[in-house]
């Protein structure tokens, strides 16, 4: 047998608190890695992830060490080397491609001078070799006038674009292996469809090596070829990704794949229960134990060994569980929930909110417009124009698009932080004030907002007691042991304890914080709440729950939603209806149903392509470039300068017309319907999905 | 004003958590020293009226300017005072003065700076304006000016130097406070339809309480560093007070024949501002706050 590029055995890492215990952060791995092999790793936040991928790099942490075991890179221990020695493979033979590529470059340095640095360092390159490196490696990742863009600095660049030059710089020294951090998290769907191209291409054209950590299923299923799942610092299952995607064998990797939402299904996904344990936490027996449906008596006492189950094929599929026969035999797992087919009874048809033709811009106001104006500059085109939607009583209206579309911006003008320049916001047949100060107390109480991030969104000084007691104190006239008693009640709402009330942020976990942030809204019993983004921030165990908490309060309270997101699995997952939103122009807007079904606006087509459905060997359609555009169009259709199905100057100079495809179902583009009705495939249908790979490799194929 | 009555609790509430400052405090070695030595001063400044051997201006014409010995431990000046009851009382009143104006700085000059940033715009654009004017002005030449024109009393001591080191206070509390009016928990409090006295009270002091407690002991710091110097040029403490700056200024004369005088008022006054200083740092350290970029007035 050949030597595998990478051995880890028994590697168990940690540190000491200041009483002397130790902490293991990973533990007993053991996993081989031979060339050119794509490996995915995942678990939620906590679970290890990040620091093992490190240590294939010989690096811990400050105050981490290895308390057992050893890492193994083409025989040689890691650990074992000298620093220097150790300090020249990096870079060279293993390197690291960090998840946010704008932290990780100096603010101060053009990217090109970043990239030659890397090539001084390990290659000894000077002169013009190194300038003509620096160029290939910036071609090698696709970005475009290379020339012009070494000399920029990372903050003149595009998230996606950043990327791209942290990967060149990755594939600079020609390692052997590279450790990728979570690399297209919090990119857009579009862009992280063409980094995940981009890596799987120079996957199969240099044949390096990867570790890909993540929390995201659909990304790994597009670079992976083998997944091995990471628990409490334990790995629970490794195997061919088509093996453990299509018959998951841990009880954990069941949970994770069941709360991821798809595409292909209708309906929320499945939350998991519970969350991992801290590290340190008693280490008898399986750690899996307190949130598996499968625990036996041996599990608590037993450790289980992560051991072959008997099948068939060229990566063998290990798993970490006394029961795994148990769980196969159970069967299919991968069936999301379908809530909304049984509360499928329509909502009555009373309009809530209604925004009439609602322009909203950022631009500048007051004296330094007039100043603007006099010295003669262009209007700049508002950031959100003629936008118009109804809002009926107890439904959900989710708007979706990428970043800057403008979906906070018309949240935020909703709940009266920023003024619309023009345009009707009417609630309950009444005219709503623009600014939140001048509107009835009344109203303050019926819209509600909830937040992206809750670490943000808490006052990181207040007890969960006093969060929930402001909109309580604020809207109805109670005592305070009123308000306590009902903070405790909406605390069971949210599926939490009154325990938690005299806790701080600091003290709950993210999934935890947003529950909170979740009762506060609910405790003001509103008929609207504003979702800005609620799961971004949140594991997908823990959005999936999060999802169906928002569901359960709903059909409960009858609250309508408008439900802000950038994930369309989501959407489809939690809406009745949908908006889709480019450069804050609506481009398409119907019933969930419609929305996912052609025809679709060449936009919707575009982000629906580039979903990565967590199904292995599926690759997105690049139907787009992955440009980032500052401000829209001045006039013509908002979408004209990315738009795959372009059909000529009239995209550029007038307003799509609005054309009804069915029943509420608008699109918004100068194609007729008949015409992309017919060139367009149900990209959400499984089989479809599965086929992507075709699409991609004929495009690839020189 | 249910609501108002309840401020007060919160922000006690939220005092809650210096207990976790107050451990990181004792863990540094240098936060433990500066603290003992406070401690003992601050003692030393209550308690001295109760353990001196002698009234201050007590005379013993037998021994002038005599060295340390067990009637006079610290020795005698020239009028053949007690040094040593001199030392000890000579803290009480720069201590007292310099606590009272750094309370008056941090009160106006920190709520001032919260509310700027809070109001934002056109107020905040005029007013820190004529702060930067006020803080071109050296504060310590604001107080020699006024203290010229109006005499050295105690109040009007505070009040100088509570309103020079407030200037300086409002940049520093401005800036805090920039931090938190921008996020997340301000909007919701805002679209909640809370009242903005109740923002700034429950949702924004909470977070600058410690903050403005690291700014209220370096301010002390310093003011008691200027009133020792006011007093040493004979613009402070006044006679009869025993001060220390004002001890120095008496005695630096005898040097040479007798040190004693000088030497024990400079130990009292650097190991007091040494005590603060090292208190101060580790304190800011616990709380994550970098007093390196901040330079004294």
């Amino acid at each position: 047998m050949s030597q595998q590029l990478l051995e880890v055995e028994g590697l168990t890492t940690g540190f000491r608190t200041r009483a002397g215990r130790v902490v293991q952060v990973v533990r007993n791995v053991s996993l081989s890695m031979g060339r050119g092999e794509t490996l995915g790793l995942v678990g939620e936040s906590g679970c290890g992830k990040t620091t093992f991928g490190m240590t294939l790099l010989g690096h811990l942490r400050p105050g981490g060490e290895v308390l057992a075991g050893s890492v193994r890179f083409e025989g040689v221990d890691l650990f074992s080397l000298a620093p220097n020695v150790l300090a020249s493979m990096r870079g060279q033979r293993v390197a690291v491609i960090p998840q946010s590529a704008s932290s990780a470059l100096t603010p101060t340095m053009r990217v090109g001078e970043q990239i030659a640095e890397v090539l001084t360092l390990h290659l000894a390159l000077s002169g013009t070799a190194l300038q003509d490196r620096v160029l290939e490696l910036l071609t090698r990742v696709h970005l475009p006038q290379v020339d012009e863009l070494a000399r920029r600095f990372p903050h003149e660049l595009s998230g996606g674009q950043l990327q791209r030059v942290a990967i060149a710089m990755g594939l600079a020294g020609k390692p052997e292996l590279l450790v990728l951090d979570e690399p297209t998290t919090g990119l857009d769907v579009t862009t992280q469809a063409h980094i995940l191209d981009l890596l799987r291409e120079i996957q199969e054209s240099t044949g390096t090596a990867m570790l890909y950590i993540s929390h995201d299923m659909g990304a790994i299923a597009r670079v992976c070829d083998r997944l091995v799942v990471m628990y409490a610092g334990e790995i629970v299952e490794d195997g061919a990704i088509h093996d453990v995607f299509a018959d998951p064998v841990h009880p954990y990797t069941r949970g994770l794949l069941g709360s991821v939402p798809r595409l292909s299904y209708a309906g929320l996904p499945r939350a998991m229960a519970g969350r991992p344990p801290a590290p340190g936490a008693d280490a008898v027996g399986c750690a899996f134990v307190p949130r598996c449906a499968f625990a036996e008596d041996n599990c608590k006492t037993i450790d289980p060994k992560l051991e072959p189950t008997n099948r068939a094929g060229t990566i063998p599929h290990l798993a970490q569980c006394h029961h795994w026969q148990r769980v196969v035999a159970s069967g299919s797992s991968n069936q999301a929930q379908d809530l909304q087919a049984e509360g499928d009874q329509s909502p009555d048809l009373v309009p809530l909110l209604e925004l009439t033709e609602v322009d909203i811009t950022y631009a500048k106001r007051g004296l330094a417009a007039l100043v603007a104006r006099w010295r003669g500059d262009p209007e700049p085109p508002t950031t959100v124009s003629g936008f118009t939607i109804t809002i009926y009583r107890g439904e959900t209206v989710a708007l979706v698009g990428e970043s800057g579309s403008g979906k906070s911006t018309i949240a935020r003008t909703i709940a009266g932080l920023l003024p619309p320049r023009e345009g009707r916001i009417d609630f309950g047949g009444q005219d709503l004030a623009s600014v939140v100060e001048s509107r009835p107390a009344e109203m303050h109480r019926i819209i509600q907002i909830i937040f992206q991030n809750p670490d943000a969104s808490l006052n990181p000084r207040h007890t969960v007691k006093q969060i929930l007691d402001a909109p309580l104190r604020l809207y109805f006239e109670m005592d305070g042991k009123e308000r306590l008693d009902r903070s405790g009640s909406l605390l069971e709402e949210v599926r939490l304890t009154p325990r938690y009330l005299e806790r701080h942020p600091s003290q709950m976990s993210g999934g935890e914080k947003q529950r909170v942030a979740v009762a506060r809204a609910f405790a003001a019993e509103p008929d609207l709440v504003l979702c800005d983004e609620v799961t971004s921030a949140l594991d997908v165990s823990v959005q999936a729950a999060v999802l169906e908490l928002l569901a359960g309060l709903q059909a409960d309270r009858g609250a309508a939603y408008l439900f802000i997101s950038h994930d369309l699995a989501v959407v489809r997952a939690i809406a009745d209806r949908v908006a889709v939103l480019y450069q804050g122009r609506i481009c398409e807007v119907g019933p969930v149903a419609d929305i996912y079904a052609p025809p679709y606006h060449p936009y919707t087509e575009t982000l629906l392509a580039a979903v990565p459905e967590p199904v292995p060997g599926a690759r997105a359609q690049l139907l787009a470039k992955d440009v980032q555009e500052a401000e829209p169009p001045a006039k013509g259709c908002c979408f004209q300068r990315r738009c795959p199905r372009r059909i000529g100057a009239i995209c550029d100079d007038e307003a799509p017309p609005s054309q009804p495809a069915a029943d509420g179902h608008v699109i918004r583009c100068h194609i007729p319907l008949a015409e992309l009705r017919e060139s367009q495939v149900d990209l959400i249908s499984p089989a479809e999905i599965a086929t992507h790979g075709l699409v991609a490799d004929a495009r690839l194929a020189p | 004003m249910r609501s108002l009555s309840a401020a007060p609790i919160r922000i006690a509430q939220s005092l809650r958590s210096f207990a976790y400052i107050w451990r990181s405090l004792r863990r540094s070695r240098q936060g433990t020293i500066g603290l003992i030595i406070v401690i003992i001063h601050m003692f030393i400044a209550v308690a001295s009226p109760y353990i001196v051997p002698y009234a201050h201006h007590d005379i013993d014409g037998k021994n002038r300017l005599a060295a340390p010995s067990v009637e006079h431990p610290f020795g005698t000046d020239s009028f053949g005072r007690d040094l040593f009851t001199r030392v000890l009382l000579g803290g009480r009143a720069a201590i007292g003065v310099a606590l009272l104006a750094a309370a008056i700085a941090v009160l106006w000059g920190g709520l001032l700076g919260i509310l700027l940033a809070f109001i934002g715009g056109r107020v905040d654009e005029v007013v820190m304006r004529l702060i930067d004017a006020l803080l071109a002005i050296p504060g310590l030449l604001v107080v020699l000016l006024v203290v010229v024109a109006l005499g050295t009393g105690f109040s009007v001591l505070i009040f100088t130097l509570g309103y020079a080191y407030g200037v300086s206070t409002v940049r520093v509390a401005r800036g805090a406070a920039l931090a938190y009016v921008a996020s997340d928990f301000i909007t919701a409090a805002r679209a909640r339809g809370e009242r903005k006295t109740n923002i700034v009270l429950r949702e924004l002091i909470p977070n600058l309480l410690d903050v403005l407690l690291v700014e209220y002991v370096m301010r002390a710091s310093w003011a008691l560093t200027a009133i020792s110097s006011l007093s040493y040029l004979g613009f402070g403490i006044a006679p009869p007070t025993p001060d220390w700056g004002r001890m120095v200024f008496e005695n630096q004369v005898m040097l040479a024949i007798s040190p004693w005088g000088t030497l024990f008022p400079v130990v009292a006054l650097a190991s007091l501002i040494i005590g603060i200083n090292l208190a101060g740092d580790a304190l800011s350290k616990a709380i994550g706050l970098d007093r390196s970029q901040e330079a004294p007035t």
